[in-house]
């Protein structure tokens, strides 16, 4: 196992690790390189940022999957998160809500937004910690004088993937300083906070034990650089927040809502966490 | 349930110690991460423990290997392996560890069997909801006596 271990883990733990490394099946990443459609590089591994403290080197999730997942992300034909992108390409051009207007008539090409992803969650005017999805339901409600979508609704998650497309392939970076402080300590503290009956922490999981199985799970880093991601198990694009959700379940606990003020935070903690990777959505997984 | 514990109850006393039934988690008695009295005051059933190894609230398969339980598919690897764990550990300490872990390997990973409060927002099981009143532990008094049985059938030497 290539990465440093947290101080603090006891000695029956670094034996565990040694298991880990006897089982050659499985163990960290593997060596393979991300080039989607035969010329856009994605940045799959890292230097951690200077903020981590317990892991020297950040890895895509996509390293930790099976060469047949892999594939479907290698070519936009294979990658089944593409009809979803398609389907917002058209919404971005329709009419919709009172005002008369698409997305296109004040953004005109979708292309204008290369960039944004990259730098999301960031703090708005008004000092609140905004998501693409924020962004978005503005635009709808203000500009648009229409409905609100749902936050990990088909509409809205392929929209944010559509967006993050225009980026694809430039590196996370997301700021941590300034206004962004406050919000960016909230979502660390969330991290490696040991919820619900089974008291685990994201930490416990994607920083300690990245490369491991948990039962049939081979755990990634929990990097978010990949979504909206089109998971194969539910045959849809999963939204960043559902995935939060989804994990901290899993740990017995009472978990927080999509679109709540914990999971904006928790969003930029992760999102900090791959600065250094490329954004990488739609990413397919198991 | 209430007539099984009496009739457990009335079998120790014959064996010449009261049980009084299960203690609350918070009334067990650690020495050192272990304990030293059975929870149930029933041997337990390592058939059983077998089973709680692989599913429910047990699932200790998803951290641990062992070669014994290899007819079932997907061992982690968060915990160490736990073939021989008769040979490193007493029964008393077995009980201790997989009762809360946490008291002989403090900040551990493993869960806590045997405990049913002082959570951070605790959920009604993988509902995501909050539960209705008090949690129950992750397995029962008797559960974790039958994981123990189980634990102790795992022999190198
Ligand atoms: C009990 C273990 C466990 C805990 C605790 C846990 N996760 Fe996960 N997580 C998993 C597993 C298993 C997967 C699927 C395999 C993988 O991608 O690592 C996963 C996947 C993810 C992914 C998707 C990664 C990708 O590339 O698709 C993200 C993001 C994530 N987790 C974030 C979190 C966050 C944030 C927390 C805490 C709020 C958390 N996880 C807590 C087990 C856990
Ligand atoms: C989420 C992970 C996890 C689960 C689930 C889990 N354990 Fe553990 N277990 C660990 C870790 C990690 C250790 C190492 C102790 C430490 O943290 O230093 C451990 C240690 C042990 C040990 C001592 C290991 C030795 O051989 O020295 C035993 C025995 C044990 N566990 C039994 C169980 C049993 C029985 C269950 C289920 C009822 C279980 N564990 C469930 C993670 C887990």
């Amino acid at each position: 196992m290539n990465r440093m271990s947290a101080p603090g883990l006891s000695a029956a733990t670094a034996i565990a690790v040694v298991t880990g490394l006897a089982a050659p099946a499985f163990g960290g990443p593997d060596d393979d390189e991300l080039i989607i459609n035969g010329d856009t590089t994605i940045i799959t591994e890292a230097p951690a940022p200077d903020h981590m403290e317990y892991i020297s080197t950040i890895y895509s999730g996509w390293r930790f999957r099976t060469d047949e997942t892999q594939a479907l992300e290698e070519d936009d034909f294979d990658n089944p998160a593409m009809l979803a992108v398609d389907a917002a390409l058209e919404a971005f051009d329709t009419v919709e809500g009172d005002a008369g207007e698409s997305c296109a008539s004040c953004h005109g090409d979708v292309e204008s937004f290369a960039g944004l992803t990259a730098h999301m969650p960031k703090v708005g005017e008004d000092g609140n910690l905004v998501v693409m999805e924020d962004l978005i339901n503005e635009c709808r409600t203000d500009r648009m004088q229409t409905e609100a979508w749902k936050w990990s609704g088909d509409d809205m998650q392929s929209m944010v993937a559509l967006i993050g497309l225009q980026s694809r392939g430039m590196t996370m970076d997301v700021a941590i300083d300034g206004p962004a402080a406050p919000f960016w300590q909230q979502g660390k503290d969330m991290y490696y906070t040991r919820y619900g009956q089974l008291e685990l922490s994201c930490a416990n999981c994607h920083e300690d034990n990245w490369g491991n199985m948990i039962r049939a799970d081979h755990l990634s880093q929990g990097q978010i650089n990949g979504f909206p991601t089109y998971r194969l198990k539910q045959a849809k694009l999963i939204s960043k927040h559902n995935r939060f959700r989804g994990c901290i379940r899993d740990t017995r606990a009472e978990t927080f809502a999509e679109g709540s003020d914990e999971f904006r935070a928790l969003e930029l903690y992760v999102a900090s966490r791959g600065n250094g990777l490329s954004v990488e959505t739609p990413a397919v997984r198991q | 349930m209430k007539r099984t514990w009496m009739l457990a109850a009335a079998g120790v006393v014959v064996a010449g110690s009261a049980f009084a039934g299960p203690p609350e988690p918070s009334e067990v008695v650690f020495e050192d991460g272990a304990v030293s009295n059975s929870l149930s005051g029933v041997p337990g059933d390592p058939e059983n423990g077998r089973q709680i190894m692989n599913k429910g609230a047990g699932n200790c398969i998803a951290c641990h290997e062992v070669t014994a339980l290899s007819d079932l598919p997907f061992h982690g690897e968060i915990g160490p392996m736990l073939d021989g764990a008769a040979d490193r550990w007493t029964e008393a300490e077995l009980r201790g560890i997989v009762a809360n872990a946490k008291i002989m390997f403090p900040e551990s990973m493993m869960p806590s069997f045997y405990k049913n409060d002082g959570y951070i927002r605790p959920g009604d099981a993988y509902s995501g909801k909050a539960p209705d009143g008090l949690l129950g532990p992750l397995l029962t008094a008797q559960e974790i006596e039958d994981v123990v049985a189980f634990l102790m059938t795992l022999k190198e030497e």
